[in-house]
């Protein structure tokens, strides 16, 4: 029953979002909504890893920017189509991180993360000796006019939406499998959970691939999207930081979690590019990360939780 | 010719093994020896590399600077850790996960200050030597490279001496073994580890002045260091003290091969392969004990 509500909400969700186009005329709504979605799939698809299975991921920004050029790369090659630079970008995401997760997991989670915070000083450092794609200096991408969709923008607010709706889907799949009940078990303790016949391994590449995909499709529409990419801001700072704060503010353990994260912190965002530099509002950011991790792990769902549960007894 | 171009390569690669090695020494303490993952130890360095810079702007020489401003980075060091340990260790959430997400939030707010209180541009230090260099034969090693590799002897060397032979120095390899043992000896671990954390600090205002200067230093270096230093502790097998000077050389010479014969823009990745190369191979590093 809440699986088929949760489904009618999906499409109602996609539906609005097909027509938008021809309702709003204001830009402004498609650029700043491409960007809040885009947030609520680099949360979603970071929390299948870092949050379900307790993996934390400080490479974000790299696959982003794989994401990106995984679409320049096959739009100046081929000139394909977005769908198919959102399924390139979703496969270089996916090998990506299996093949991170194959050299690491093995071991020990810390140093999973120890080589994510590596990962994005090295896909920078190829992408800006890989002249094809525009090396250091950038590359311009023209998108051809859309046929259904009144402008680019709209277009790719529309493709970014549906990668979205099936990011959200394929978490909440994944929170009510199997799947998630062996993440949530080897997240609480690894060796009982091995022992107890989990797969853990299996299960931690199985994330680590699905969680790259997720965030380097969420990179694919950009170079559409901005019509300019460059290294530099590809792989910038703040998109490894946001895809952290994120769903840790939300609370991890559940799919809203990071949407109610995603859409916290890009309104902020919105709200500041306004008002203040973009240097105050990452400090800001970093800030109430560093207030959640200390003192709200479970983020605000937690909160609640923790206010629900303070009449039972434990 | 290519002969002399590679003897150029090893003997600054040799030097450039002296600057990693000083720039990864707090973290072999701070994450090899008490677990402590701290992310934003690089950080903290280029804080360090503009405390030099400060310094120099006083007409004080970078090095000297340094060890001036060491003492507040022992202290800061102390009351980062005791911080760290009430909001973490204490509440019995020694998470490593949660810890890693808590220095690299601490490490990115650090970094947005440093832009927003002295900018983007980079930054260099005005001493007699920089720019001058030392030929023997047909090597020539800038002076601006040799000074850091003493600065990272001297401070590696310090550093065994007082991890082997001090009394301090043996009850932070204690705590990093086993820390209920060292209560029942009657030595508070919190101290003790209060003690390390402190001394690893040091070592970056001590680095920061090496950074600062080899090369002119912006707020972002640090994010190079990251991968760097990790690399280098995890070659060096955690929290060994010779095994971090061999592989901070070790990494100083691949990536100056890799400057002199494959292309300066290439270097970054060189840390990262040697990252991978070890978890895949060794994980223990080339001085570390099995676990």
């Amino acid at each position: 029953m809440r699986g088929l509500v949760f489904f009618i909400a999906l499409v109602v969700v996609l539906l609005i979002g097909a027509m938008l186009p021809y309702a709003v005329t204001n830009a402004y709504v498609f650029y700043a909504g491409f960007v809040a979605l885009q947030y609520v799939v680099i949360s979603t698809g970071w929390n299948i890893l870092g949050g379900y299975a307790g993996y934390v991921n400080f490479g974000s920004g790299a696959f982003v920017g794989l994401g990106m050029y995984a679409a320049v790369f096959l739009f100046k090659l081929i000139a394909a189509p977005l769908v198919v630079q959102i399924l390139g970008a979703a496969v270089a995401g996916g090998v990506l991180g299996l093949g991170m997760g194959y050299m690491t997991l093995r071991i020990q989670g810390v140093f999973f993360s120890i080589a994510t915070l590596a990962l994005t000083v090295v896909l920078n450092t190829i992408i800006v000796n890989w002249s094809f794609v525009g090396g250091a200096r950038g590359i311009t991408v023209l998108a051809p006019a859309p046929t259904w969709f009144p402008s680019i923008v709209s277009y790719v607010f529309f493709a970014m939406l549906v990668l979205a709706v099936l990011s959200i889907a394929t978490a909440r799949w994944i929170e009510k499998s199997w799947i998630g009940r062996g993440l949530a078990a080897l997240r609480a303790d690894e060796q009982a959970a091995e022992c107890s016949g989990t797969p853990t391994l299996r299960l931690k590449l199985f994330a680590a691939a699905v969680s790259g995909a997720l965030i380097a499709s969420a990179g694919a529409p950009y170079p559409y999207y901005a019509s300019y990419v460059e290294p530099a801001s590809a792989f910038g700072l703040a998109i490894a930081l946001n895809a952290l704060a994120m769903p840790l503010i939300g609370g991890t353990r559940s799919w809203i979690g990071p949407l109610i994260g995603a859409l916290l912190l890009s309104g902020l965002e919105q709200a500041a590019t306004v008002t203040i530099p973009t240097e105050v509002n990452l400090l800001i950011v970093g800030l109430v990360l560093i207030a959640f991790v200390v003192a709200a792990p479970d983020g605000l769902l937690g909160l609640l939780d923790r206010k629900s549960a303070k009449g039972r007894v434990p | 010719m290519l002969f002399e171009l590679g003897a150029n390569a090893v003997v600054s690669g040799l030097l450039l093994g002296g600057l990693y090695a000083v720039a990864s020494l707090g973290l072999t303490i701070a994450f090899g020896l008490l677990q402590v993952p701290n992310v934003a130890h690089p950080t903290f360095m280029v804080l360090g590399a503009y405390c030099a810079y400060l310094g120099n702007l006083l007409g004080v020489d970078p090095v000297i600077a340094s060890v001036i401003f060491a003492p507040a980075f022992y202290l800061a060091g102390m009351v980062f850790y005791q911080a760290y340990f009430v909001c973490f260790e204490r509440r019995g959430r020694g998470n490593t996960l949660q810890s890693f997400t808590f220095f690299f939030g601490i490490a990115m707010v650090l970094e947005v200050a440093l832009i927003l209180a002295v900018g983007v541009d980079l930054r260099s230090v005005d001493v007699g030597y920089v720019g001058k260099s030392l030929a023997i034969g047909f090597v020539t090693m800038p002076y601006r490279f040799i000074i850091p590799f003493v600065i990272g002897s001297i401070v590696g060397g310090g550093m065994w001496l007082f991890l082997s032979r001090t009394h301090m120095g043996l009850a932070i390899r204690a705590v990093a073994h086993d820390d209920k043992a060292l209560r029942i000896v009657a030595l508070s671990p919190t101290q003790v580890k209060r003690h390390a954390f402190g001394i690893a600090m040091l070592t970056a205002a001590l680095a920061g002045a090496a950074v600062i200067i080899v090369n002119p230093v912006d707020p972002f270096i640090g994010r190079e260091y990251i991968g760097r230093s990790f690399a280098i502790v995890v070659l060096a097998g955690m929290g060994s003290v010779p095994g971090t000077l061999a592989a901070a050389v070790i990494i100083g010479l691949l990536e100056s091969l890799v400057i002199t014969f494959v292309g300066a823009t290439w270097a970054p990745g060189v840390a990262f392969a040697v990252l991978l190369a070890t978890l895949a191979i060794k994980p223990s590093g080339i001085f570390g004990i099995a676990r």
